[in-house]
């Protein structure tokens, strides 16, 4: 998976999409749902579902972030789908407190 | 990323909610959404690499930006104040370009080669027509997002050239989606052509308040403005503020809507924010410093900073207020001597920084290094809690026998006397140390020099008292306020020519 900054990857089992804001730095499968994600162009599988323990959903503006390779991801749509990288989970990154400047 | 997808995202997750527009006749952000993608759509019928912006403020911004977002092609607002012949000779440069042109400034622009004219009213009409709602955009991969013309005090203008990923990770890493409170209402007063114009749409929509454009601005269609629109968010420059509050006492209007100022883009005077905290004591002060080639804020003093020094016993904390606050987390800054060497802390030097907001790129110029690293030239130092204190630009600092004066301190100094209403300091060539310290002095009363350097004296060190003083009507400042330190240094060193030549 060519997980570049600035990629877009929606899910292959929910409404979920989700955009690379920082890269992996090791080859890695991005997941939601437990399914790996699939290019913008790609169709989704009849029939594929969510699976069970990845099943907590993704919030819409959330960035989620996986410790081990840094990989950092924006949720662009919702979905009942979690995220994950080689099965494991990924986190919500701690809202900032920055006083509005512009 | 792209900056359209914080839109699309808004539009989403904030469908009903007022996106821009005064609060008699708002516009959703799924409305907002819709009729980008329908000016979208008509602009990818029109050739042209660049969409040119020259007007007012006006709701026909952010549809002009998230729509050439969507297209991948770069906006560039002109400055709509520049001579006929500047404009002109901007706009040929961005050819083949489409231009959306405020109505009553047609005539400025027709038959430029190569730029196709779409009145803004016709834009806008567009955008609210149907049509093109449902029109199915090609995917692009978007590159350019913004571009801006410096100001040019001398020579052609430069384009600093802003990328979607430079904005886009600067309004995720700054701004929390959709965290605004309903109701909440930002007044955007900087025109279109400065980098604030540009951000403050950007992270508004992310942030989900509802943008409200002052069309040009006075200080008393501001106050107007900030009353009925209840406005609880602005941005302002420094010798905006100034006038703003003039107005607010003259009224005796206290804005208990106004939730948050912040203001940048010049060195606040320490007069004009005591008076701003003084009279508005219910509202959050935010100093924010960048540039245009750093995507807009870098660093900002937080409210809390503006309340701690003005509480303070210690004198390190309460100077505080004439810093800048400390750098953007995410974000690196060092201070540099001239071969790029760390200085000491406490130490002046230029200013460098390095993060993924960072541009620092001209069209067909790159002053980001390699590495990341971006020389600001501006001069400043830190303290030791991390708290960034700007001395000017670079060019600007006085060396004066080996040692570096801030012309801004020298400012504050005779700021404080109750003659000066305006002034600047600059260095004029001088055989015998290098440089030396001019002041130029706005008086409100009559004034004599030798007070003033007296006053300076009881100030500061010996060295930075002005050797020459000089009085005039007025300064020159360009249309945001930024003091043309060049101009009025070519204008007292020719005339100091000519009177040494009259001398001789």
């Amino acid at each position: 998976m060519n997980l570049k900054p600035g990629s877009r990857w929606k899910s292959a089992v929910c409404a979920a999409e989700a955009v690379v804001v920082r890269p992996p730095n090791a080859e890695v499968v991005l997941a939601c749902g437990g399914v790996p994600m699939l290019g913008p162009a790609d169709e989704r599988p009849q029939g594929a579902t969510v699976a069970p323990d990845h099943a907590g959903g993704s919030l819409l503006g959330k960035r989620y972030i996986d410790a081990e390779t840094g990989l950092e991801a924006l949720c662009a749509k919702a979905g009942e789908g979690s995220l994950s990288v080689d099965g494991r989970p990924m986190v919500v990154k701690d809202a900032k407190k920055l006083p509005s400047s512009d | 990323m792209h900056t359209a997808l914080l839109l699309e995202m808004a539009a989403e997750a904030l469908a009903d909610r007022p996106a821009m527009g005064l609060a008699t006749a708002p516009v959703s952000y799924a409305e907002l959404w819709a009729r980008t993608r329908a000016a979208a759509a008509d602009l990818a019928r029109r050739p042209g690499d660049n969409v040119v912006f020259i007007g007012l403020n006006s709701t026909a911004v952010p549809l002009a930006i998230f729509a050439s977002g969507l297209l991948g092609r770069p906006f560039a607002p002109l400055n709509y104040r520049l001579p006929d012949e500047d404009l002109r000779r901007l706009l040929a440069r961005t050819a083949p370009a489409v231009a959306v042109v405020d109505d009553d400034m047609l005539s400025r622009v027709e038959g430029v080669p190569g730029v196709e004219i779409i009145p803004r009213s016709q834009f806008e009409a567009a955008a609210l027509a149907g049509a093109g709602r449902d029109h199915e955009l090609p995917e692009v991969e978007p590159d350019i997002a913004v571009l801006l013309f410096t100001s040019g005090t001398t020579g052609e203008p430069k384009a600093a050239v802003l990328r979607h990923r430079h904005l886009a990770s600067y309004v995720i890493s700054t701004v929390e989606f959709a965290d605004a409170e309903e109701g909440e209402a930002a007044l955007v007063s900087v025109p279109p052509y400065h980098i604030a114009g540009v951000s403050a749409v950007l992270t508004g929509v992310y942030g989900g308040r509802r943008i409200v454009h002052l069309p040009a601005f006075t200080p008393e269609a501001w106050v107007e403005a900030a009353v009925t629109e209840k406005i609880t968010h602005a941005m302002v420059v420094p010798t905006m503020l100034g006038r703003v509050l003039d107005v607010l006492e003259a009224r005796g209007e206290s804005l208990p809507h106004l939730h948050s100022l912040s203001y940048g883009g010049g060195r606040m005077p320490p007069n004009v924010i005591e008076r701003a905290l003084n009279r508005l004591p219910h509202v959050n002060f935010v100093n924010a410093y960048g540039l245009t080639e750093t995507s807009s804020t870098i660093s900002v003093l937080r409210p809390d900073d503006h309340r701690a020094a003005r509480t303070s016993d210690d004198p390190a904390v309460r100077r505080r207020l004439g810093s800048v606050g400390r750098p953007l987390p995410g974000l690196e800054l060092e201070i540099r001597g001239p071969a790029g060497e760390p200085v000491p802390l406490g130490e002046s030097g230029e200013v460098w920084v390095r993060g993924e907001q960072i541009s620092g790129e001209y069209l067909g110029r790159k002053l980001i290094r390699d590495d990341g690293w971006f020389p600001t030239k501006d001069s400043g130092w830190l303290d030791e809690a991390g708290y960034l204190f700007i001395e000017g630009r670079l060019d600007d600092v006085i060396v004066r026998g080996g040692e570096n004066i801030s012309p801004g301190e020298v400012e504050d100094a005779l700021r404080a006397h109750p003659s000066v209403a305006d002034v600047a300091v600059l260095g004029v060539p001088d055989d015998e140390w290098g440089e030396r310290v001019a002041a130029v002095v706005v008086s409100r009363t009559q004034a004599n020099s030798e007070e003033l350097k007296a006053w300076v004296r009881s100030r500061l060190r010996s060295t930075k008292v002005p050797a020459d003083i000089l009085f005039r009507a007025e300064l020159p400042y360009n249309e945001t306020g930024k003091l043309l330190r060049r101009v009025l240094k070519e204008q007292i060193v020719s005339a100091k020519d000519h009177e040494d030549a009259a001398a001789s």
